[in-house]
């Protein structure tokens, strides 16, 4: 389920932007951040124990919030813009 | 001669823009580096487009100084050298080094200003790290910044005035606040009383917030202890004691935090001498009243010298810069240094009411739960932290970072120090700053490999 719930902004234009291989849009002004937990409830899972995190602080400064572009970079969610095309993966699987 | 002073100025929130627009007026050109995409700081944070809403919906009582902030940084912007969304990463003699547009720059400066702000300070209990719990700056900016409420029922809990603000902003945007959970007994409110020929403003708007919010239902509660959030996937419930009671209420978010806590990274690695400061239960770099730093050439202004707030910032971003100016032998009107020396140390006093006001949870460290999670990057639980502390006898935060890695991840102990300095102190029974205070690395965030390598294949 989403975390974040949309109070305004509704008009705004629409981003298209590819999530874990599924087309999906934002909205203009989103982070992605915002993009991702208006559709869902996780953002990776934790480095040792697999628990899912979705971020905390929003600010740039507790780092509990990044996800992978498509060339494996990775990026923080909170402080960067969400982007038309953007083709972004959630980190939640389980590490082997 | 003006060629010679090329000061740089970190952080574009309310103390860097009015010290950007002081060194304007007497003719310098500073640069300015901030990391996000437009000034305001995280207080006065913009909206990345604009949307249908005002001002007023985003920045409520503070909607004039907010707009009054943008609109003077809009008009010095083309007279700086402004870096937005630029990482300062490192300060060294008078070199920092930026992470910019993915590369890492060198800036040589003369004259150095810091203004990095605070976030927000938490403290561990059972269950902080579900997705859905939220830290009470970060609730405020999904709202401002994105317009958005963290769930469909929301709890605030903690201390401090944000507390407060935050529950206020989200139920004048239209979210379902199921409650505030105030750590404070109701008596510590009384303080504001003292508060009141000192900022009656404040003091007013802080109790329109409180009878606002009970007009429209939403429960109050005070000394409350948090005990737990219930959910594994996502944010369930919130369980606390009140009064030796348990209780328990259904919400899907939680915003919390306790008070502030000043980003003095930059500060540390530009060599300033620390002094604790007993009323933010931190060490900070030591300033005298105009913002000067044990190191020539060095200023610090806002809450990354010690909290005091926003409207602090404006005056200690202009009293910085102004000592800057008269350091550099340039002539300065006095008559406004005596202004802004007596709005600030009005300010700090009325501080010190706030602080009595709004308490630090102190017991809240020494009561939580062993296996609750202390560090949240490399997930080291609290019992971790107080057996090296017992077993190992480790009485100072970098011997136990270097013992548990607390304080090595990611955040580089900026979600967790506050609390491991709670926790090891209280483990000795000994004063908070006896434990001392992690020493700062840079780079002072994580950066990508090719940032440092400047985009070659490393």
């Amino acid at each position: 389920m989403a975390l974040l719930k949309r109070l305004a902004r509704h008009k705004l234009p629409q981003i298209t932007f590819t999530l874990n291989g599924e087309a999906c849009f934002g909205l203009a002004g989103d982070t992605v951040m915002t993009a991702i937990l208006t559709r869902t409830d996780r953002l990776r899972v934790s480095d040792f124990s697999n628990a899912p995190r979705a971020g905390f602080c929003q600010m740039g400064a507790c780092q509990d919030c990044w996800v992978l572009t498509s060339e494996g970079k990775r990026i923080r969610a909170c402080s960067t813009a969400l982007e038309p095309g953007m083709n972004l993966r959630t980190m939640t699987e389980p590490r082997s | 001669m003006s060629d010679a002073i090329r000061p740089l100025i970190v952080g574009a929130g309310p103390a860097g823009i009015r010290a950007a627009q002081t060194l304007l007026g007497a003719g310098l050109r500073p640069v300015v580096v901030d990391e996000a995409a437009s000034g305001g700081g995280q207080i006065y944070r913009q909206r990345l487009v604009p949307d249908e809403r005002t001002p007023r919906d985003l920045y409520g009582s503070e909607a004039g100084k907010a707009t009054a902030l943008h609109e003077a940084f809009v008009r010095i912007r083309d007279r700086i050298d402004y870096l937005p969304q630029a990482l300062v990463w490192n300060v060294r003699n008078k070199t920092a080094d930026v992470a910019v547009d993915g590369r890492t720059r060198r800036l040589d400066f003369s004259h150095l200003i810091l203004a990095t702000g605070a976030t927000d300070r938490v403290l561990p209990f059972r269950g902080w790290t579900t997705p859905g719990v939220f830290t009470l700056g970060g609730a405020q900016i999904a709202l401002k910044s994105q317009g958005c409420a963290i769930g469909e029922q929301v709890v605030f809990l903690g201390s401090g005035p944000l507390l407060y603000l935050v529950a206020w902003q989200y139920m004048k945007a239209g979210a379902r606040v199921a409650a505030v959970l105030d750590t404070a007994p109701f008596s510590a409110k009384l303080h504001l009383l003292r508060g009141l020929p000192f900022q009656p403003g404040v003091v007013f708007r802080g109790m329109r917030y409180v009878a606002e919010l009970m007009a429209r239902g939403v429960p109050v509660h005070f000394g409350v202890e948090p005990d737990r959030i219930e959910g594994t996937t996502q944010v369930e419930g919130i369980v606390w004691r009140e009064r030796g009671k348990e209780h328990r209420l259904a919400c899907d978010a939680v915003g919390y935090g306790f008070a502030l806590r000043s980003e003095t990274q930059l500060a540390d690695l530009a060599g300033c001498r620390f002094v604790f400061d007993e009323r933010d239960r931190a060490w900070r770099p030591e300033r005298d009243l105009a913002g000067r730093t044990s190191v020539a050439d060095v200023y610090i202004a806002g809450d990354g010298a010690g909290i005091a707030g926003a409207d602090a910032a404006e005056l200690a971003g202009e009293r910085a810069g102004l000592a800057l100016l008269e350091d550099a032998g340039r002539s300065v009107d006095h008559a406004r240094i005596a202004v802004l020396e007596r709005k600030l140390a009005a300010i700090h006093r009325f501080r010190d009411i706030l602080e009595a006001a709004f308490p630090f949870p102190e017991a809240l460290a020494s009561r939580v739960d062993d296996d609750v999670l202390l560090c949240r990057c490399e997930e080291i639980s609290v019992g971790e932290a107080r057996a090296a502390a017992r077993s190992q006898g480790v009485h100072e935060l970098n011997r136990l970072k270097a013992l548990t890695r607390i304080g090595m991840g990611r955040c580089q102990g900026r979600m967790c120090a506050s609390a491991a300095t709670e926790i090891l102190a209280a483990a000795h029974g000994k004063p908070l700053e006896s434990v001392g205070r992690l020493r700062a690395q840079p780079p002072v965030k994580p950066l990508p490999l090719e940032v440092m390598t400047d985009g070659e294949a490393a």
